[in-house]
């Protein structure tokens, strides 16, 4: 066990928090703006299986990433649309865009590669040759823009001033439509970027292979009272759990205990150890204008 | 005043028609117009259209016909954004802040200074507020969040707002109906100000004594058409309660003789904190006896609201107790009129019998214990809608679509109402329209003559010296000074109130 803090495990953890951290730091965005954003799961999703479609018709993984930010960004402007622009409940307009998301990609799946559950292996980031995990980079930039963004600017500022008083900033001449679509498609964007890191790590799509990763993002997203920073430090331990998990795995203790701990601990933490978490007052409500 | 010519006018809204339901126009042809230089009051009943009639000029709501023009141009506003353009300002009369902003973050919100990359410039924008607040002595504290301050600093930073954005039309929606006499004052001295500097100035009030104070014309409306157009030298008070109501009102409530011996309420050493964790109730002892009504004055902010709250069980004590007779009899329990009626008061999604029942769900006539009875609920609420007066007149109406004054008169009919030995009331009257006043305070009296105990929290002090057997004047978390509404005036309770006199320790 004395393996347990070698660097190689510390930079287990980190790749593990990757698909955790950037739909999370995406979740922030939108739950700031007041959009309760439960598609992160399906954004992933499309993202990881986009990502593969472009490397498997380009040979570059520079296309796959594109193509992930597109598909996360046009699932949340799906979400956008049914949340902001008709309305409809944020939780199941979720779900369903979750659950569309699982069948779509299984079907494209299907139908290019010949099998529902399986794609062919694709080059991955290695071909880039770099001495270090560009993602990890990429996940330090965004957690230090979005830190900035939310907290420094006027786009900051409107967003979360349309989460929790949607009122006042449209009385401010704000709209509330622009600043909420913008939070949803950011978060889109980022939880495709997401499921990219899953495609490329893995060379290759299988269906499900989010696998409840965006739930969890959500939770620590909460966990970590709705600041980046509390996110990132959030995703890291659920990245810290499943690292060990894996580590234990080879130990003699049954699997499925092990397996349990990164949920277990997700339960815990939500329900004693972060104390009252407050969301952005008018989170989850859509806007109506009284008119 | 300066002279008015038909190309000075800055504001005229031309044959405006609005309607929320069908049947009823909120404005039915509205025609107003106003001068820079010039202050123009906008008064009428509660549910008069007053409110809509601002919200249509600031682009909130959309006129169903009608023209607005600025400065002789004609303007169509699609949003509030439209309007701040041209130079339009509101200060609504249910605050628009942002509860966990700062007060600077509030003022600057909307119409923020960048560097590059969208930063914004939080110095520049300070330094700007802080050269308001001088030039028209408003002091807030610029970095306090905003949702834990009192209604009263909450009122200044929404003025804040309309100076920083340099609106020369600046509409104020009852701004003096939660204001002590001297806020009500400072607020004046600056409105006066900004008149000289040319900005055309729309005052919304129920006060008439304002009204011909401050005010160079008034615009009256009844129940969405004009009735009046006036300059405010060449009228009178009575002259536009006339024209409010459509008739004449006699103002006489006739006080009854004490209450009786039995105590219900009695305070005993009281220390609260407030939200901050700092003391907010410093030491207060009270008695108050069954059929008494006891006054508290106070400037807004010097521990009334904490005491209220506490007594209602909304609010920890960190020493001292309170003891109320009867309250453990489950039937019974403590009305409340609580000051943020937005807050507490009512649920504005919910509809207005729903709001009239609420908290009294369990109450014999509107339950059997687990399923509401209907039937009574809503017989209920007819009854109670005619006897205060509620407009729109439908039980089923959302809380929301009414007008502030009438959402005031629903809390305090259910409250009134309700079977309790002892009232907490706060402002009651903030908002309503002369007949609506008379009729809560006749309410009052009458409850207390009932032998109901009532503790009256209020700022308007000649509501006090009519309504109280005894005044307590609050300042800085203590009572200083206990006066006999028969032989004191509004003047004595205002040194007490500032700090000037005390008669206590
Ligand atoms: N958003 C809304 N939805 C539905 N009805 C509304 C809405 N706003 C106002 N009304 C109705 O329009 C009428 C005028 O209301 P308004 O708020 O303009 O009155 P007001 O003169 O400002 O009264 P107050 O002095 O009580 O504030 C009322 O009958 C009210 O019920
Ligand atoms: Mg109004």
């Amino acid at each position: 066990m004395q393996e347990i803090l070698t660097a190689a495990f510390v930079l287990q953890t980190f790749r593990i928090s990757i698909p955790y951290l950037l739909p999370s730091l995406g979740a922030v965005y939108s739950e700031k703006g007041g959009v309760v954003n439960i598609a992160l799961e399906g954004m992933l999703l499309s993202g990881a299986f986009a990502a593969i479609i472009g490397i498997y018709y380009t040979g570059s993984v520079l296309t796959g990433i594109v193509c992930s930010l597109l598909a996360g960004i046009i699932v949340s402007i799906l979400h956008g649309l049914i949340t902001i622009t008709f309305k409809a409940n944020q939780i199941v307009s979720g779900i369903a865009l979750n659950i569309f998301a699982f069948g779509i990609t299984k079907f494209f799946c299907k139908l290019i590669f010949g099998s529902s559950s399986n794609s062919p292996r694709v080059i991955g980031l290695e071909s880039w040759g770099l001495p270090f995990n560009p993602f990890l980079l990429i996940c330090v930039l965004i957690l230090i823009i979005t830190v900035f963004a939310i907290n420094r600017t006027k786009f900051g500022l409107r967003l979360k001033a349309v989460g929790q008083n949607p009122e006042a900033a449209d009385s401010l001449g704000i709209s509330v439509s622009k600043m909420r679509y913008m939070g949803v498609i950011i978060s889109g964007a980022l939880a495709g970027l997401g499921g990219a890191w899953l495609a490329l790590d893995q060379h290759s799509f299988t269906d499900g292979m989010s696998a409840g990763r965006g739930y969890i993002a959500l939770a620590a997203m909460i966990i970590g009272k709705w600041k980046p920073t509390g996110a990132a430090l959030a995703c890291l331990l659920f990245g810290l759990a499943e690292s060990f998990t894996l580590q234990f795995q080879s130990s003699g203790v049954p699997t499925q205990f092990i397996q349990m701990l990164p949920y277990l601990l997700t339960i815990i933490v939500l329900a004693g150890f972060i104390g009252k978490a407050t969301p952005p007052a008018a989170d989850g409500i859509p806007y109506e204008k009284k008119d | 005043m300066r002279e008015q010519t038909a190309n000075s006018v800055s504001v005229q809204l031309i044959d405006i028609v609005k309607s929320f339901q069908a049947g009823y126009n909120a404005n039915d042809h509205v025609n107003f117009s106003a001068y820079p230089g010039e202050i123009h009051a906008l008064i009428g009943e509660n549910g008069a259209g007053k409110s809509t009639l601002m919200n249509i000029l600031y682009g909130m709501y959309q006129a169903d016909s009608g023209k607005i023009l600025i400065n002789g141009k004609e303007a169509k506003f699609r949003s509030p954004a439209d309007a701040i353009k041209l130079g339009v300002g509101m200060v609504h009369q249910h605050f628009m802040l942002v509860n966990t902003f700062s007060v600077l973050e509030n003022i600057i919100l909307g119409d923020e200074d960048t560097f590059r990359f969208d930063v914004i410039d939080m110095k520049r924008s300070k330094q700007k507020v802080i050269e308001l607040k001088k030039s028209f002595e408003i002091n807030v504290e610029l970095d306090d969040i905003s949702g834990g301050l009192a209604v009263g600093i909450q009122q200044k930073i929404e003025i804040l707002k309309l100076l920083y954005r340099n609106a020369e039309i600046m509409i104020l929606d009852e701004p003096t109906a939660i204001l002590t006499p001297q806020e009500t004052e400072e607020l004046f001295k600056t409105l006066a100000e900004l008149k000289n500097s040319g900005k055309t100035i729309i005052l919304i009030t129920h006060k008439l004594g304002e009204v011909l104070a401050i005010s160079d014309r008034v615009t009256v409306l009844r129940r969405g058409k004009v009735t009046g157009i006036l300059k405010t030298n060449q009228t009178s008070s009575n002259e536009l309660a006339k024209m409010i109501t459509g008739r004449s009102i006699e103002s006489q409530v006739i006080k009854k003789s004490a209450g009786g011996e039995k105590i219900i309420l009695e305070v005993n050493d009281l220390y609260i904190n407030n939200d901050r964790g700092s003391l907010a109730i410093n030491g207060i002892s009270l008695i108050i006896k069954e059929g008494e009504i006891f006054g508290i004055a106070g400037v807004e902010g010097n521990g009334q609201e904490e005491l209220a709250e506490a007594i209602c069980g909304l609010r920890k004590i960190s020493k001292g107790t309170i003891n109320i007779a009867g309250i453990d009899d489950f039937k019974k329990s403590i009305a409340h009129i609580p000051a943020n009626r937005h807050k507490y008061g009512i649920v504005k999604e919910f509809t207005l019998e729903e709001n009239l029942i609420l908290g009294r769900e369990k109450e014999e006539n509107f339950s059997n214990g687990w399923i509401l009875n209907n039937k009574k609920i809503n017989e209920f609420s007819e009854v109670i809608i005619e006897e205060y007066d509620i407009r729109p007149e439908n039980s089923k109406a959302l809380m929301e679509g009414l007008s502030g004054g009438n959402q005031q008169k629903a809390v305090a009919a259910r409250e009134m109402t309700k079977n309790s030995d002892l009232v907490v009331i706060s402002h009651p009257t903030r908002g309503l329209d002369i007949l609506a006043s008379e009729f809560v305070h006749r309410t009052i009296l009458e409850e207390s003559k009932k032998g109901k105990a009532i503790l009256l929290i209020s700022s308007d002090l000649s509501e006090l010296l009519k309504l109280s057997d005894k005044i307590a004047v609050m300042y800085n978390g203590r009572i200083t000074g206990e006066l006999d509404p028969k032989s004191t005036n509004e003047n004595e309770i205002g040194e007490y109130m500032t700090g000037l006199k005390s008669n206590k320790r």
